[in-house]
């Protein structure tokens, strides 16, 4: 089962400083990451980082848990720019991503999805006057978190049935059952938020 | 009170049209009202009609007076509805925002007051423990009672629950018929569970779109045994 960022209870800073201070840094961040383009300088950026979940009180294990689904990723891209464009510009593009999941991954392990919820519908609260409703992405944002949990227990369950019968080398066998379940789950879930008031 | 006249509910047009529902015409003042009928009896679509989820193709639903047609979000706000599969209800990361989910636009209730309203209903679905934990590990039985809380939370006045023990154990269905039973609320009951009907006052057998029998529970489940035979 993930536990890719959720929330994790606590009353550390890094949990109590303020959900829109929070999407700020890691705002900052994004933006900052463009101006990067030496090794030490991710270097610092991790280390900066791992503080973060130090003092967060996370242990090593959860950091890494945020970090293994892009491991391929990661792979990937590296071994594509240590070709192109040298060892130290794959070290910078794979660390910088690296650092903005971890940082991500901070951030919403230590700040409840409704307080990200909140922080953004302020945050987009002008665009009112535009005819946007920050209300609604906020659920957006809400349902796409719990979306990754739904999801990858969808996988773990088709995975477990190809099993079952045998079928581990077929892909189409893994996505054609994943993909018709997602997308029943998404009208079911239609079907809830109507019942819920979501249109309210 | 719940009121179903003339009712036809088709779904699909032309060659694919299909009536699930015919002609049913019912009032439903009683507190506890169970609907029973084998699968595709049009009992979930009844279930879906009372809240306004499903607008019927012919006749009219209201619901203390408030027709679904018209005033389908009023309607929503007065009935609340559970599913079959809590997971498929479950909106939101954890336990306490899932249940604070509904109360998210009433601008009558400061922050404070949410925050006592859903710590309430957490402790009284014992749920409080699990409170900042993520929904999708809970248990069935607890999904199943954190679907129930997220809706009651709201008040409403009628609740529907549609097949909601299909999925547990004998204990968890214990546990949320106990709940149940314990509900200030209208409660309309779809079930395939007959042992659950027996308190209830009155009970609706549908049988291919059609309301076959309507009455108290021994003689509408010695009705529905013997069309299933």
């Amino acid at each position: 089962m993930s536990s890719l960022g959720l929330y994790r209870p606590g009353t550390s800073l890094a949990h109590r400083l303020p959900a829109g201070l929070k999407l700020l840094v890691l705002l900052a961040a994004g933006v900052g990451s463009v101006f990067v383009d030496r090794p030490w300088q991710v270097a610092a950026a991790l280390v900066v980082v791992g503080l973060g979940y130090v003092v967060a009180g996370l242990s090593l294990g959860v950091l890494l848990r945020q970090a293994r689904p892009l491991a391929w990723v990661l792979l990937l891209v590296g071994a594509f720019h240590v070709v192109v464009n040298g060892w130290e510009r794959a070290v910078v593009v794979t660390g910088v991503i690296l650092v903005l999941v971890l940082l991500a991954g901070l951030v919403t392990l230590t700040s409840r999805t409704s307080d990200l919820v909140d922080a953004l519908v302020r945050v987009l609260g002008p665009l009112r006057r535009f005819g946007v409703d920050p209300a609604r992405i906020g659920l957006l944002l809400a349902l796409g978190i719990r979306s990754v949990f739904v999801v990858a227990q969808f996988a773990q369950e088709v995975r477990d049935a190809q099993r079952a019968r045998g079928l581990t080398a077929s892909p189409r066998a893994y996505a054609v059952p994943l993909i018709i379940r997602s997308l029943r789950h998404a009208d079911e879930l239609g079907e809830a938020l109507v019942a819920r008031g979501a249109d309210d | 009170m719940i009121e179903v006249s003339g009712v036809t509910h088709v779904y699909g047009e032309g060659t694919q049209a299909r009536t699930v529902l015919q002609d049913v015409d019912v009032q439903l003042p009683e507190r506890r009202v169970a609907v029973v009928g084998a699968n595709g009896s049009g009992k979930s679509t009844f279930a879906r009609l009372v809240n306004g989820l499903v607008l019927p193709t012919r006749g009219t639903v209201t619901v203390d007076g408030l027709d679904t047609r018209k005033d389908g979000r009023a309607v929503r706000r007065t009935v609340g509805f559970c599913f079959t599969n809590p997971d498929a209800q479950i909106v939101m990361p954890t336990v306490r925002e899932d249940i604070a989910f509904g109360l998210r636009r009433r601008r009558d209730l400061s922050k404070a007051e949410v925050a006592a309203r859903v710590d309430e209903v957490l402790r009284r679905f014992e749920l409080a423990d699990h409170a900042d934990h993520p929904a999708h590990l809970l248990s069935g039985g607890q999904k199943q009672l954190l679907a129930l809380a997220s809706v009651l939370v709201t008040e409403p006045s009628v609740l529907v629950l549609d097949e909601p023990t299909t999925l547990l154990d004998l204990r968890n269905t214990h546990r949320v018929a106990g709940f149940v039973q314990s509900l200030d609320q209208q409660v309309v009951l779809v079930t395939h569970d007959l042992d659950l009907v027996d308190s209830f006052d009155r009970v609706l057998v549908f049988d291919e779109g059609r309301l076959v029998h309507d009455g108290r529970p021994s003689e509408a489940v010695a009705h529905y045994r013997a069309l299933m035979r």
